[in-house]
């Protein structure tokens, strides 16, 4: 028998592989997501779309499609004008930041190809497709804005000519004294990076129902969404619709990973249909809608250069990063945070003090660019960690050599970034330390020095990152912003002595139900299937910031943790009163109240609930039981509570076609206080498997008109089981001290990192051959390209 | 547009009959005619894998299939699966190693392994890859996934049912 460990302590949960208990209605079957919900009357939409990326709009004739079977309403930008407020994308702390109002559908122009222009409601989807073909729309193409630098050209076009330019925003971050660093510095490397767009590729696409009902009047919105108390804010003001009239419930979801957080032209138009024809109205976005509507991701060009002195000793960064966001800056959240966070975030491992960078991001004609899983990180860490390498290169030095000598040591936190990060306390140099371990980094190097004699290239890669967690107000709230950095739970026990978690996080899969409900009875002290934690519901869940930027387990799981211990105390005060003892000595274990410094059982908490539901009247006098609590949590201290981890990458390159094949990912990672290492570890996978799509496969290519050239599954590439290597993951844990819980967040650390580590693998595969490659995703032919072959 | 036709199938063991558009297709019928909503649809293009539906006992795209096409046919979803038992072992393997998480793709993944695992012998982790080839997941990473798969093969090639512990080794 292996030691005792506080796992062996009965209702200890924390630290758990137990698996999710909402899994096996999944399995069977049973999932309930909006696509699959109906109701009664319940009409669809169909969208007429824009075939121009900039047009004028001169005339809509939609008397045809009006006349069509099964029409109920036909709508164009200005009858939703009449009901809706429109909305525009900035925030204050972004000094400087513009975008144009938007509303659900466009009035005079559209502004990407794609975009949705005239709504068609009929009985069946179908029918609402049929009739969205009779409608004629009548365009003046204009010449559309495509490329970056042609953005930012004084003699483009300018796509919203009340903002008098096609810059959405410019930061500057400096230190001071750059230049002259770069001036004296023994060495210096740069290189330009290219980030294509990608997307989110969810595998339910988006999906609404709007229900309003103007008896009461009441708004009830079934939506495909991880915030939905946004929502709940967003539609109730712009419809002018009471707050506690509308209700947004987000049951099953299928995806997420950052693009259902934002708000769509589509989805906006829905609640407005739903009002003027008093009937629910679903919308589900069918796969070649996703790609012209959906947020895309990234889409960054960054000139960076680092210098360092002759040992390889990093001395500072000079950034230049242009981003593209399509026409407008998307709601409520804004396209400038993944920019923000690309140029705050660069050399944030590393100890150099002397950085200085530029941000531009521009307007284009192209569906908007928002937030996407593990948000600036990957740029931020391949434009890094590429530079790094090469400096390892510069000074013949070994990748694990360059980091250890240049990462923040472990014991010199708490510290600040050269951009300002805050960080409480990382843990670099373990999280190295252990992955070469893992590895058996000097195996593999051996290996590959072996196998380059047969003509085989094999690829090493290594990437350190930091990741954003866990945001306080300072992430939206200081903006302007009315996204809740706090989260709320309701508990309460029921008269049979089961408890019931309201909380305002919300399930996308990742296992929030399953950690909140491990850590209520561990702190609580009953067993965990006696717990049901109930999510994504405005009417019935507190409000809170839902699940958004890793916040999650590190928010939501500390409220529910201090809202268990305060019913706990709710319990033992009626416990004892009923026993006639000092509530100081009793605690609750398994669902008893026992004697605390014996363990003796002493009475039920049933029966606790059973006294105090059915018979008060035997209680002391005086004694009202409060088995029900509501509880809400704010972070404090750290406005971020950043983890860090190190990937690699293992492959083997093709040097005559350019083909890889990915052996082994191994990632070490430090979220902090692990909650459950099952759900943790498929969180990083997963988060790895998108990095590698962005790596290698996925990008959206645009034509020079500004058309998307590849919006169907067919042609967009996402990763494959058989393409995928398997990813071994271990972690080192130094909890925040800001939380009991001290857990931090761990979804968006496998994204983070991945394309870094593979970029740098691909590198020191070509190394024999003097190619290198700063593109992603990293394509046969773009290796060739490097390899000189083509 | 209206040309309605008759269908007539057997859908999980039962024999169902419903006049519908000649162009709808299987997945719509199943999901939107017969309320089997463990079908999903994602591509609606063959691409993906989510609408995945035995017919006649082959593995098909629901999405490319016309339910008139079906007429006279058997087809089974998940739910009949389900509630045949036949796949209660690997259904617990999955459960047991999280090789889900939102779930959207999960019963696209069930008939591929379930068609894989009905052939004789314990596929190789390369052969179970190969096979989920045309199933996407954009959640898992596959690796659990492959786990499950393989656990499954194991444990049937030795006779034994999946492990009924809740916990699983970190
Ligand atoms: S929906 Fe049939 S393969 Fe994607
Ligand atoms: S579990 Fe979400 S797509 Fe596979």
């Amino acid at each position: 028998m292996s030691a005792i460990t506080s796992l062996d302590r009965p209702n200890s949960y924390i630290g758990r592989s137990v698996p999710r208990p909402n899994a096996k209605r999944l399995l069977a079957g049973r999932g309930r997501y909006v696509t699959d919900i109906t109701l009664p009357r319940m009409l669809h939409v169909a969208y007429v779309r824009s075939p121009y990326a900039h047009a004028k709009i001169v005339s809509i004739d939609a008397q045809a499609a009006r006349e069509a079977p099964g029409v109920r309403l036909v709508a164009t930008g200005e009858d939703l004008a009449k009901l809706c407020t429109p909305w525009v994308g900035t925030m204050d702390h972004f000094k400087g930041m513009k975008s144009p109002p938007q509303l659900p559908l466009p009035i005079d122009k559209v502004v990407w190809a794609g975009q949705a222009v005239v709504a068609v409601v009929a009985d069946t989807r179908a029918l609402a497709e049929d009739a969205a073909e009779l409608v004629y729309i009548e365009f003046d193409e204009l010449p559309a804005v495509v490329d970056i630098d042609a953005a930012r050209d004084p003699d483009a076009p300018v796509i919203s000519p009340e903002l008098g330019s096609n810059l959405c925003f410019q930061g500057k971050l400096d230190t001071g004294s750059v230049d002259d660093v770069f001036a004296s510095a023994a060495l210096v490397v740069e290189e330009e990076f290219h980030f294509g767009r990608h997307t989110a590729v969810t595998m339910e696409p988006r999906a609404i129902i709007a229900d309003y009902d103007a008896s009461e009047p009441k708004l009830t919105v079934h939506h495909a969404t991880q915030t939905p108390y946004q929502f709940q804010d967003i539609y109730s003001r712009h419809y002018g619709i009471p707050e506690s009239c509308v209700r947004v419930i987000a049951p099953d979801i299928g995806g997420s990973f950052g693009m259902k957080l934002h708000m769509y032209h589509e989805d906006m138009a829905v609640v407005g249909l739903s009002i003027m024809l008093g009937r629910p109205v679903k919308y589900v976005a069918d796969r070649m809608e996703s790609f012209v509507s959906d947020i895309h991701a990234r889409d960054h060009r960054v000139r960076a250069r680092m210098a360092a002195d002759a040992d390889g000793n990093i001395l500072a960064m000079d950034v230049e990063d242009v981003t593209g966001i399509g026409a407008f800056s998307a709601y409520p959240r804004t396209s400038v945070v993944e920019g923000n966070q690309v140029y705050r975030l660069m050399g944030a491992p590393y100890t150099f003090k002397n950085y200085r960078a530029d941000l531009q991001v521009v307007f284009q004609n192209k569906v908007q660019m928002s937030q996407y899983r593990a948000v600036g990180h990957p740029v931020a860490c391949t434009v890094t960690e590429r530079l790094v390498d090469m400096i390892a290169a510069k000074t013949a030095q070994d990748v694990f050599a360059i980091r250890s000598g240049n990462l923040i040591p472990d014991d010199a936190y708490p510290c600040t970034s050269p951009t300002g990060y805050k960080f409480e306390s990382l843990s670099h140099h373990a999280c190295l330390a252990k992955i070469r371990e893992l590895m058996d980094y000097d195996g593999l190097r051996a290996e590959q020095a072996e196998l380059r004699k047969q003509g085989i290239h094999r690829g090493i890669g290594i990437a350190t990152f930091v990741e954003i967690t866990n945001p306080s107000p300072a992430f939206y709230g200081v903006g302007g912003v009315r996204i809740s950095s706090q989260d709320g739970a309701i508990l309460k026990i029921t008269p049979s002595g089961d408890v019931r978690c309201l909380i305002s996080i919300t399930e996308l899969g990742q296992g929030t139900e399953t950690i909140v409900g491990q850590i209520v009875a561990e702190h609580l002290g009953v067993d965990r299937d006696r717990i049901k934690v109930i999510t994504g519901d405005t009417e019935t869940t507190p409000h809170g910031g839902a699940t958004y930027a890793c916040r999650g387990a590190g928010i939501g799981g500390e409220t529910a943790l201090q809202a268990a211990q305060k019913l706990k105390g709710n319990v033992l005060s009626v416990a004892a009163a009923i026993l006639q003892e000092d509530a100081g000595k009793l605690d609750m274990q398994a669902g008893w109240i026992i004697d605390k410094a014996t363990g003796q059982q002493r009475i039920e908490l049933a029966e606790i609930a059973r006294i105090a539901y059915f018979r008060s009247d035997t209680l002391p006098p005086g004694t009202q039981a409060q088995l029900s609590v509501a509880h809400h949590y704010a972070p404090e201290g750290y406005p971020f509570a950043f983890t860090n981890g190190v990937q690699a990458c293992h492959l083997e390159l093709d040097v005559e076609t350019g083909m890889v094949k990915i052996l082994k990912v191994w990632v070490v990672e430090d979220c902090g206080r692990v909650i459950n290492p099952l759900l943790v570890d498929e969180q990083i996978r997963g988060g790895v498997v998108q990095g590698l799509g962005a790596a290698f496969f996925e990008e959206c290519v645009y034509g020079e008109g500004g058309q998307l050239t590849n919006g169907s599954l067919a042609d967009y590439l996402v990763p494959m089981a058989v393409e995928m290597p398997d990813i071994v993951v271990a972690h080192v844990e130094t909890p925040t001290l800001d939380t009991q819980l001290g857990a931090k967040g761990v979804g968006e650390a496998g994204t983070a990192a991945a394309s870094a580590a593979a970029m740098n693998a691909i590198n020191d595969a070509m190394s024999p051959f003097g190619g290198t490659i700063a593109q992603v995703p990293m394509t046969p032919a773009r290796i060739l390209k490097a390899l000189g072959h083509i | 547009m209206s040309d309605l036709v008759d269908v007539t199938l057997k859908v999980n063991g039962s024999e169902v009959s419903h006049r519908v558009p000649a162009r709808t297709t299987l997945a719509d019928f199943l999901r939107q005619t017969l309320e089997l909503t463990g079908t999903h649809t994602g591509c609606e293009m063959g691409v993906c894998g989510a609408c995945l539906v035995l017919l006649d006992g082959t593995v098909v795209h629901s999405c490319l299939t016309f339910a008139v096409q079906a007429s006279g046919s058997a087809v089974e979803t998940v739910e009949g699966l389900t509630e045949r038992a036949v796949i209660a072992d690997l259904q617990d393997a999955f459960h047991q190693r999280n090789s889900l998480q939102c779930g959207f793709c999960t019963p696209g993944m069930l008939m591929t392994a379930y068609s894989l695992l009905s052939q004789p012998g314990v596929p190789s982790r390369e052969e179970i890859r190969d096979a989920l080839s045309g199933n996407y997941c954009r959640c898992t990473g596959y690796e659990a996934i492959v786990d499950a798969i393989e656990t499954t093969a194991r444990n049937r090639a030795e006779g034994r049912d999946a492990p009924a512990h809740e916990e699983v080794e970190a």
